[in-house]
C-alpha cells in the first residue's frame, strides 16, 4: 500500500455540504424511524410486518401475530389488505411501490380482471346453491388473489421468487415434473377432504361425538397432504437464505479485521523499513494481535470487553493509536452510555478513521469528538492534513469502503466523508436505536457515569 | 489544536490588531521551566511584563504591572488558579485570564472560567494558537479549547432543574441556545472560529459573539453541574 491520500479509499456519492450537518442522515432495517418502507432482509411474506414493526420499534413476532389473529377474525379482509399494503409500501432502499409498476402492466391487469371476474361467478354460485358461508371468504380472496398475481408480474427479482413459493400449489400444475407428485397429492387430499366432508354431514344425523373429531382429522390431513411439502419447502428456503447471509456478513467482517490489523500494519512496516527497530515492534506487536485473534478468539481492533461504555471506548482508540501510530489524537466526549454491539462497531469503525487520519493526512493533530444524544450517537474524525480526492480513490483501497462505511452499514448506521486536497479530512459516523440511549453525564450523581470521563 | 501557519490561517482581523497593538502578557506557574517556554513560544507577537510562581507573588506582581492578559495556570499552590482570579477581579476588571492547564478534569477548569477567566487552553497548544488566542482574550473575546466545549454541552445538556438559589427571573442563563449550541459542537470537533463561520454561513464576528454569551452563562448560571464542578475542588 503506496503512501499518500489515494491509500484513503472513498466510494459513494459525495456528501453535499448541507448534508453534512446534524439531521437525521441513516438508514438500515432496524434502526428505521423515516418514511414507512418494507423490510427487505427480516421478511417473511412480504415484509410488511417486519417494515412496521422496525418502524414502531416493536418486535416482529408480535407485530406478524396481531397480523394474522386479525386476518382470522376478520374473514380474511386483513389478510387482503396485507396484500393491499404489500404492494403500496415501497420495499427499503427501492424507488417507487409495486402499485405504480403494476398500473403499466397491461396484461397482468387483464389477469387480474379476469381471476377477480371469475371468484365473482363463483359468488354467484354459492348464492344460488345457499353456500352462504362461503361467499363471504370471495372478497378478500378476490381481493388478495389479484394483489398476488400483480406482485409476482411486478416485483423486483428476489420478491418473484418468494411469490411463486406462496402460489406454488397452483403454479405447480403448469410445471410438468412436479405435475405428477401434484395429482397425487392432490388425488389423496380430494379424497381426505371429501371423506371429512362426509363425516362431518353424516355428524348431523348421528349423535356420536367421535364422528365430528374424525371428520375434522381428516380434513386437516388433507390440507397437509396438499400443502405440506410446500410449507416444508419455504421453510427450508427461508433457513438456506438466511444462512447465505450470515456466511456473507461473516466474510465481510473478516475481510474488514484483516484490513484493520495486517494489511495496516504491513502498510506501515513499509514506510518505516529504514527503521528496523519500529519494523520489529511492529510486526511483533501484530504478531501477538493475529495471535489472540485465531487462538483466543479476540478479533484485533475490537474494543470488546475493554470498554464498557462509549466514552471509554473512545479513550481507548486516543490511547491505542497514539501509542502504536506515533500521532496526536485530541478526545471529546459528551455525554455517554453503554456499549451494544452496535456502537462497538462503530467504535470500530472511529478507531478506523483515526488511524487513517493519523497515519495518511500528515496533520500534527486528529480531532476525535463522540455526543451521546437520547436518539442517536454521533462520532467525528477531522483532520486538518492534505485531504484527498474522495472521487479518485482506487476502488481496491479497502479502508473507508470496508471498515467504515459498510461496517456502519451493516449494523444500521451511516457514514458520511468530506474531505478536498489541502482541506483536510473529517469522517462523520452515526448510530441510531429505536429503543434510544440511556445517557450518561458525568457529574451526575444519580448514575454511575462518576468515572465516565 | 492545530498548527496555524501565521498569516496563512490566522483571520485577516487579527493581523491587522497584531501590527496595531502587542498585547502586554503576564504568566502565572509554578514551573519556571514551562514559564521560559511559554515565553519563548509568544515571540515578538506579543509583550511578557512579568511572572510568578504562586498565588501571592502573582496577585502582588499583577496588580503592579497590569497586564493585558494573565496567563494562568490552574494547579498552583496556595489556592490555585481561581484564587489569583478572585482576588483581582474587582479591584483589575481590565485585566484578562487565559486559564492554561495540563488537566482535563472539568473541576479545575469550571472552577477557574466561573471566577472570570475568559478561557481556557490546554498546555500542549502549539505557539501559534497560543498567541491567537492571547490576542483574542486581549480584546475581549473568549477562548474555548475543544474539551471545554465539550464540558459547557454536558454540563447544559441535561433538563434538570437548576439549584435552589437560581434566580427565578432569569431562565435563559440556564440554557443554550440552538445556535450555541452547533458552534459548541463545531469547536468539540476541532473547527476553528474561521471554519465554523464558514460552516453556519456567519460571520466570524457572530461566533465570537455566541461563545462570548456562553463563557457569560457559564459564569452566571446556577446549573447544578457547574455549582458542583467549580466547588468540587474546593472541598478537596
Amino acid at each position: 500500500m503506496p503512501p499518500g491520500p489515494a491509500a484513503r479509499p472513498e466510494d459513494g456519492p459525495w456528501p453535499g455540504r448541507r448534508h453534512f450537518g446534524r439531521g437525521p442522515r441513516h438508514f438500515g432495517h432496524w434502526h428505521q424511524s423515516g418514511p414507512l418502507r418494507r423490510a427487505r432482509e427480516d421478511r417473511l411474506v412480504g415484509g410488511v410486518a417486519a417494515g412496521l414493526a422496525a418502524r414502531m420499534g416493536r418486535d416482529v413476532t408480535t407485530v406478524r401475530i396481531i397480523i394474522v389473529v386479525a386476518a382470522v377474525l376478520s374473514g380474511g379482509f386483513f389478510a387482503a389488505a396485507y396484500v393491499v399494503a404489500w404492494m403500496l409500501i415501497p420495499m427499503e432502499g427501492a424507488q417507487g411501490n409495486i402499485a405504480g409498476k403494476a398500473m403499466t402492466d397491461r396484461r397482468g391487469l387483464a389477469l387480474a380482471a379476469g381471476y377477480g371476474s371469475l371468484l365473482i361467478i363463483l359468488r354467484i354460485l354459492f348464492s344460488v346453491f345457499s353456500v352462504g358461508w362461503l361467499s363471504s371468504f370471495i372478497w378478500p380472496v378476490a381481493i388478495a388473489g389479484a394483489g398476488l398475481i400483480l406482485i409476482w408480474r411486478n416485483a423486483g427479482q428476489d420478491e418473484q421468487a418468494m411469490v411463486q413459493n406462496l402460489v406454488q400449489p397452483v403454479a405447480g400444475l403448469t410445471t410438468k415434473s412436479r405435475r405428477t407428485g401434484f395429482v397425487i397429492r392432490l388425488t389423496v387430499a380430494v379424497i381426505l377432504l371429501a371423506g371429512g366432508v362426509a363425516t362431518l354431514q353424516r355428524a348431523h344425523e348421528n349423535i356420536a361425538l367421535l364422528k365430528p373429531l374424525a371428520g375434522v382429522a381428516l380434513l386437516i390431513s388433507a390440507i397437509v397432504v396438499l400443502l405440506g411439502p410446500w410449507w416444508l419447502r419455504i421453510a427450508r428456503d427461508l433457513v438456506v437464505e438466511r444462512q447465505a447471509r450470515v456466511r456473507a456478513e461473516e466474510r465481510a467482517d473478516i475481510a474488514t479485521r484483516v484490513h484493520d490489523s495486517v494489511l495496516q500494519t504491513l502498510a506501515l512496516i513499509q514506510r518505516r523499513a529504514d527503521q528496523p527497530q519500529q519494523v520489529i515492534a511492529l510486526a511483533r506487536a501484530q504478531e501477538r494481535e493475529l495471535r489472540s485473534w485465531l487462538f483466543d478468539g479476540r478479533p484485533p481492533g475490537s474494543i470488546d470487553g475493554q470498554a464498557r461504555t462509549l466514552a471509554s471506548g473512545i479513550r481507548l482508540i486516543q490511547q491505542e493509536v497514539e501509542a502504536l501510530y506515533g500521532g496526536a489524537v485530541e478526545a471529546v466526549t459528551v455525554g455517554d452510555c453503554a456499549l451494544d454491539d452496535d456502537l462497538a462497531a462503530l467504535l470500530a469503525a472511529a478507531r478506523e478513521a483515526t488511524v487513517n487520519a493519523v497515519k495518511w493526512s500528515g496533520a500534527p493533530v486528529v480531532s476525535l469528538f463522540a455526543e451521546v444524544e437520547p436518539a442517536e450517537v454521533s462520532v467525528f474524525v477531522r483532520d486538518r492534513g492534505k485531504g484527498f480526492d474522495p472521487a479518485a480513490v482506487p476502488g481496491d483501497r479497502k479502508g473507508l469502503a470496508e471498515s467504515v462505511r459498510a461496517r456502519m452499514a451493516r449494523h444500521g448506521g451511516t457514514a458520511n466523508v468530506r474531505s478536498a486536497p489541502g482541506e483536510g479530512t473529517e469522517v462523520s459516523l452515526s448510530m441510531r436505536s429505536p429503543a434510544g440511549y440511556k445517557v450518561i453525564r458525568p457529574g451526575q450523581e444519580s448514575t454511575a457515569g462518576g468515572q465516565a470521563r | 489544536m492545530f498548527t496555524l501557519v501565521p498569516g496563512a490561517g490566522a483571520d485577516p482581523s487579527l493581523a491587522d490588531m497584531t501590527n496595531e497593538t502587542r498585547p502586554r502578557v503576564f504568566i502565572v506557574d509554578d514551573h519556571g521551566l514551562f514559564r521560559s517556554g511559554v515565553r519563548s513560544e509568544l515571540g515578538d507577537d506579543v509583550e511578557v511584563v512579568g511572572e510568578a510562581g504562586d498565588v501571592p507573588q502573582a496577585i502582588e506582581r499583577i496588580s503592579a504591572t497590569l497586564p493585558d492578559v494573565v496567563l494562568l495556570d490552574v494547579h498552583l499552590p496556595g489556592g490555585g488558579g481561581q484564587a489569583v482570579v478572585t482576588a483581582l477581579k474587582q479591584s483589575h476588571p481590565q485585566v484578562c485570564f487565559l486559564a492554561l492547564s495540563a488537566s482535563d478534569a472539568p473541576e479545575d477548569v469550571i472552577a477557574v472560567i466561573r471566577a472570570g477567566a475568559r478561557g481556557y487552553v490546554t498546555k500542549t497548544i502549539s505557539g501559534a494558537e497560543l498567541v491567537d488566542a492571547v490576542h483574542r482574550v486581549a480584546a475581549g473575546d473568549a477562548v474555548f479549547s475543544p474539551r471545554l466545549a465539550g464540558f459547557v454541552l454536558d454540563a447544559f445538556a441535561t433538563t434538570a432543574p437548576p439549584g435552589p438559589q437560581a434566580p427565578p427571573d432569569d431562565p435563559e442563563l440556564d440554557q443554550l441556545t440552538m445556535r450555541e449550541r452547533e458552534v459548541l459542537r463545531l469547536i468539540a470537533r476541532g473547527y476553528t472560529y474561521k471554519e465554523i463561520a464558514r460552516e453556519l454561513f456567519i460571520s466570524i464576528k457572530t461566533v465570537e459573539t455566541h461563545v462570548s454569551s456562553v463563557l457569560r452563562k457559564l459564569q452566571l448560571s446556577t446549573r447544578h453541574q457547574l455549582a458542583r464542578w467549580a466547588t468540587e475542588r474546593r472541598l478537596a
